[in-house]
């Protein structure tokens, strides 16, 4: 083992893992996150804390985790390169370890024109790969990014995003790549409805044995309704939702649709706990957290391995 | 080349107002280019100029005058007969133009007349896009020719990210995913393995983030 | 306004414009002449600054007439000048003058009418708008005949 992580308890067991997400407020709201932790606290491993997704500000992630650590659950820190050079990115995980986080997600992060702040300078100062290598670095090598010893390193499990619908496709496995060699040991994907082409990609994955490497959660969203299925095939950047799932949500009624998708949902695990490479699954059920209990028992992945 | 585009009228009328005699100063390289201040601009300012005091009763005397460039002493030296003749200068070069004539005329107050905006190229007749952002450690050789730093919204140095749609970038269907573009040169010139090498974290001393750069080239010195 | 006689300068083109309003002319058909032609090879020689300069020294509108589109002489000259016409306009509205004090106009060498017809539109058209707005303020000071 590398860390104490549960997840990585979980995923070296060989069990499916299941993860959730809590967006955290737009306020000084404590309660909240606390409200959407318990709803999922049973059903899930870990639980993804999200960092000003979309470019919206909301409470830190670390703070975020820290309250959930705090009800002896296990956060997941995400952290985008967005809006921290690597001082502060560094100083977080430090910081956060500290307060008991011991898993963590690398992402880039959506550009900063989406959310409320467009006029803010996007800091990249590392790329989402660049900040899984200072992660290890700091982890195996105990050596801060810039190469100074770290006294009492973070022991970070870490994690990277990835989107097999975004173009161009024949890229996307070897961006995979990238990310595993640079010590990624686990993997969340973009919610999935196209499941032929993510079969495509995952036989890709195998062929060149990266799922021997890391371990890779599905990523899952019920539809609400007919709309948000619209919603997310046409606004949605890096989003592949076939027409024949709009069509199944259109063709029942509006009262039918909530139920419907949750069906969908629930499909869609059981085929994709057929494909290998595919160890587990993130449930990411925006302004729905109600709901994920529901599919995870229905999927048949309740109650949870006890590590 | 360096790019920049004409300011708001009423901006330019604002700074000059309280004076008597003005001189429009263009510059003939980049911004002659890029149609922000030539010559031509520069006619066509001082002409604007002089039917908006005109309007209101007043006539100001404009001098026009074109500099091969503004960002060397030698050329801004030309200005030395006509300075004592003005109250302000307007410069239509960009900030590097301008800062060299306010530097040398310390007595005269010097005004931009453009907003300085990115290094570009030409795309085709008005059309100019940013290409270099001087990053200081251009690594063009091995991204195909395609820049990642000035050209990808992120400057991702391992893109793409998960954004890009058909092969445009997530913050406008009109703008490149730079990745792609990088991609699809790698195939074509038959270097895909570069791909898949990591591209490590970047410095940024050498783009600036060390404070303000110079190059001192002591073979050149007098 | 009484009494106002609009001073109008006009970029004609040689093979349309102009033999436009010799036409005109030939035939009798007459037109205002507040109108001053200024006859160039093709309205693509026309730039900003000239139509510029024609403001500065009184005119109270300018118009560039040309060729139709697609029958240029010279290919796109009509073309150009439609732009900087464009251009001039977006001027005289930073100024916040009104932009229809310039105008582009086409018509084929054959129009001895259209030219007419248009010279007069445009003339009564700048009656309604009134002296250029250096003039409101200037009357006899700085009323500069057009050179």
């Amino acid at each position: 083992m590398k860390t104490e992580s549960k997840l990585e308890k979980v995923l070296a067991s060989g069990a499916l893992a299941v993860t959730s997400e809590v967006g955290p407020p737009r306020g000084a709201l404590p309660d909240k996150v606390r409200q959407k932790a318990n709803l999922i606290k049973d059903h899930v491993d870990a639980i993804n804390v999200t960092d000003n997704q979309t470019a919206m500000v909301r409470m830190s992630s670390w703070a975020g985790c820290a309250i959930i650590k705090q009800m002896g659950l296990d956060p997941i820190l995400q952290m985008v390169t967005r809006d921290r050079n690597r001082l502060a990115m560094q100083s977080d995980i430090i910081g956060a370890y500290s307060l008991g986080i011991n898993t963590m997600m690398c992402l880039s992060g959506d550009h900063a024109k989406f959310g409320d702040h467009p006029m803010a300078k996007g800091v990249f100062d590392l790329d989402s790969i660049q900040l899984v290598q200072t992660v290890k670095k700091m982890r195996d090598e105990g050596k801060f990014q810039g190469g100074a010893d770290i006294n009492t390193p973070p022991k970070m499990f870490i994690g990277a995003a990835a989107n097999p619908f975004a173009d161009p496709f024949e890229l996307r496995v070897m961006r995979l790549a990238k990310k595993i060699k640079a010590g990624a040991n686990f993997i969340q994907t973009q919610c999935i409805f196209n499941l032929d082409k993510f079969e495509k990609y995952m036989e890709m994955m195998c062929d060149r044995g990266l799922d021997e490497q890391v371990h890779l959660l599905a990523g899952i969203t019920p539809m609400k309704s007919a709309g948000m299925a619209r919603y997310m095939k046409n606004k949605v950047p890096g989003m592949d939702v076939p027409d024949e799932v709009i069509k199944r949500m259109a063709g029942v009624s509006k009262e039918e649709q909530p139920e419907e998708g949750i069906k969908i949902a629930i499909e869609s695990i059981e085929r994709l706990k057929q494909i290998k490479g595919v160890h587990g699954f993130h449930i990411m059920a925006i302004e729905w957290e109600e709901k994920v209990p529901q599919i995870i028992e229905k999927a048949g992945l309740f109650p949870r391995p006890v590590v | 080349m360096i790019t920049a585009e004409q300011k708001p009228l009423n901006e330019i009328i604002n700074y000059i107002s309280p004076y008597d005699r003005i001189i429009l100063v263009g510059c003939n390289e980049c911004v002659t280019v890029c149609a922000a201040g030539g010559r031509k601009e520069v006619g066509l300012l001082a002409s604007a100029i002089n039917l908006h005091f005109l309007q209101q009763g007043r006539t100001i005397e404009i001098k026009e005058i074109t500099l091969e460039r503004q960002c060397d002493p030698e050329y801004v030296e030309e200005l030395v007969s006509e300075i004592d003749r003005v109250d302000a200068v307007v410069s239509m070069a960009c900030g590097c133009g301008v800062q060299s004539v306010a530097e040398r005329y310390k007595e005269t107050p010097v005004f931009p007349a453009v907003n300085t905006k990115f290094m570009g190229a030409s795309i085709s007749q008005g059309i100019w896009a940013e290409r270099c952002q001087g990053c200081g450690d251009c690594l063009l050789g091995i991204t195909g020719g395609i820049c990642p730093v000035a050209r990808c919204s992120k400057h991702l140095l391992n893109g793409p990210c998960g954004g890009t749609s058909n092969g445009m970038c997530e913050i406008a269907p009109d703008v490149d995913c730079a990745w792609c573009l990088i991609w699809e040169r790698l195939k074509a010139l038959g270097m895909e393995k570069r791909y898949e090498e990591i591209m490590e974290a970047k410095d940024f001393r050498p783009a600036g983030g060390g404070g303000p750069r110079k190059i001192v080239r002591e073979d050149l010195l007098l | 306004m009484e009494n106002f006689e609009p001073e109008i300068v006009a970029f004609c083109c040689h093979y349309c414009a102009y033999t436009a309003a010799d036409m005109a002319g030939s035939k009798r058909i007459s037109y205002p002449a507040n109108v001053k032609i200024i006859r160039v090879p093709c309205t693509g020689k026309v730039d900003a600054i000239h139509i510029m300069k024609a403001f500065e020294k009184g005119a109270d509108g300018v118009y560039v007439a040309g060729c139709l589109e697609g029958d240029c002489h010279f290919k796109n000259g009509n073309t150009r000048a439609s732009h900087r016409v464009e251009h001039v306009q977006k001027i005289l509205e930073d100024l916040g003058w009104e932009k229809g004090r310039v105008a582009m106009i086409n018509m084929s060498a054959g129009m001895g009418e259209r030219f007419a017809g248009t010279a007069l539109e445009f003339t009564e058209k700048i009656k309604a708008l009134g002296p250029s707005p250096i003039k409101i303020t200037n009357t006899d000071k700085h009323h500069k005949t057009i050179g």
